[in-house]
């Protein structure tokens, strides 16, 4: 079972909007503060990767409900220029924009799970999910 | 045409109406009809076919003051776009298919009189609809300003401590009015601790604390010193999973720890005057 809600990141304010709907689901779910702050945060960092590196994209939220277990996955798809070292954007520090290089391997330590999909030239495709427990 | 529909409409004033508010009732969703009143809806519904009437009568200076009277109403009245719009269409067609009901128009003739009701009321829904986004602009540039009005002010609380309260969320150019601020600020009062209290910032990601640090460097080199306080326990988690290090900060969970905490720093404290018999 999924069900999935979009918001279009164009502006800074996408962002926000995007955060809200993930706490929003998250709180939902079931979820307490301290996960709900991290994936507001995840959510934040992805959507705002998008806005600064791909001019546009998509955020999705994912309810997910896989054998009993009940899961919220964050899914960011864009059309932008696409991370040509994955290892590279994935190291502590690594900033291409003078930023802290923490967005990334920070998402992935948020969440529980982290899928990274991306050639360059064609888009990015970031997949991260957090379990209920 | 015109004269042949004015007096159509305006015989059967009624049971055009009626069936209109019937149509557009069971097409719209059950949010809609809940959040629109039966009473106004009814009442909005009859203005507006005077409105038209109006429109075909009279000359045209009256009815365009009325018409944007009207548009401003349907506005306040906070009904959805999309409801007014498809309203307006659903009007025609009840007006159309009132006339081929009772036999006014010749099966021939429908296409073009459906045209011509078309046309006559589209300047009518253009109307509404520039009232509308205008009315949104409006909102949308006041609220930007209502924004930047609650900024990041820094308050001297005592001498040499100030405070900068942060409520709600930081985008790029708050962020450049709370570094504006803070070295302005810091020069200004005199501040030896400037403190930053982040206990309203809903979210703290990578952007939010990058744009803190370099705040604080920056105090750091007009000759303060900036702490980090207000972290509730779940953005102090999250900044740990970010990897962010703020070892360099002094960092207190409350503003009150914070303010003691700055008041040893410059050599003070609080006591509690002894009670006076
Ligand atoms: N959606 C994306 N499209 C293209 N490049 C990206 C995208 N997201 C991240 N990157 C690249 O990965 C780098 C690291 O990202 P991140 O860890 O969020 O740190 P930061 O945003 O602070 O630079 C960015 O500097 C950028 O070069
Ligand atoms: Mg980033």
């Amino acid at each position: 079972m999924e069900i999935q809600s979009c918001v279009t990141i164009l502006n800074e304010w996408d962002i926000v909007a995007a955060r809200q709907l993930g706490r929003n689901v998250a709180k939902e779910l079931g979820f307490g503060t301290v996960d709900q702050a991290r994936i507001t945060t995840a959510i934040s960092e992805l959507a705002r990767n998008i806005y600064l590196y791909a001019g546009q994209g998509q955020l999705c939220i994912d309810r997910l409900n896989e054998q009993g277990k009940t899961g919220l996955r964050i899914i960011a798809v864009d059309e932008g220029p696409g991370i040509p070292d994955i290892r590279k954007v994935m190291e502590d520090g690594f900033s291409t924009s003078g930023g802290l290089g923490a967005g990334l391997p920070g998402v992935r330590r948020l969440m529980d799970d982290f899928n990274i999909d991306s050639n360059p030239g064609e888009g990015t495709d970031i997949r991260a999910t957090k379990w209920l427990r | 045409m015109y004269n042949e529909i004015i007096s159509h409409i305006k015989n059967r004033k009624t049971e055009i109406i009626e069936e209109w508010i019937d149509r557009v009732k069971e097409a719209a969703d059950e949010r809609m009809i809940s959040v629109v009143s039966e009473q106004v809806f009814q009442g909005t519904s009859y203005e507006f076919v005077d409105l038209i009437l109006l429109n075909l009568d009279e000359n045209n200076s009256e009815y365009k003051s009325k018409l944007e009277m009207f548009s401003e109403k349907i506005v306040r009245l906070g009904w959805p776009i999309t409801f007014v719009v498809s309203g307006l269409r659903t009007f025609t067609h009840v007006v159309h298919d009132d006339l081929i009901q009772e036999k006014k128009i010749s099966k021939d003739r429908e296409g073009e009189y459906l045209e011509f009701l078309d046309n006559w009321l589209a300047p009518l829904s253009n109307e509404i609809i520039h009232t509308y986004a205008s009315t949104w602009e409006k909102t949308v540039s006041l609220q930007k300003i209502a924004l930047q009005e609650l900024s990041a002010p820094l308050i001297p609380v005592v001498e040499h401590i100030s405070i900068m309260p942060l409520v709600g969320t930081i985008d790029t150019e708050r962020a450049k009015l709370i570094m504006e601020n803070l070295l302005e600020g810091v020069v200004s009062h005199r501040a030896e601790v400037v403190l930053i209290d982040i206990t309203g910032v809903p979210v703290v990601d990578t952007m939010v604390a990058h744009h803190v640090i370099q705040a604080a460097e920056a105090v750091h080199l007009v000759g303060a010193r900036c702490m980090l306080v207000g972290i509730r326990p779940e953005i102090a988690q999250t900044i740990v999973n970010l990897g962010i290090d703020l070892n360099k900060f002094i960092t207190t969970s409350t503003l009150r720890k914070g303010m003691e905490k700055a008041l040893e720093m410059t050599n003070r404290k609080i006591v509690e005057l002894e009670e006076v018999n």
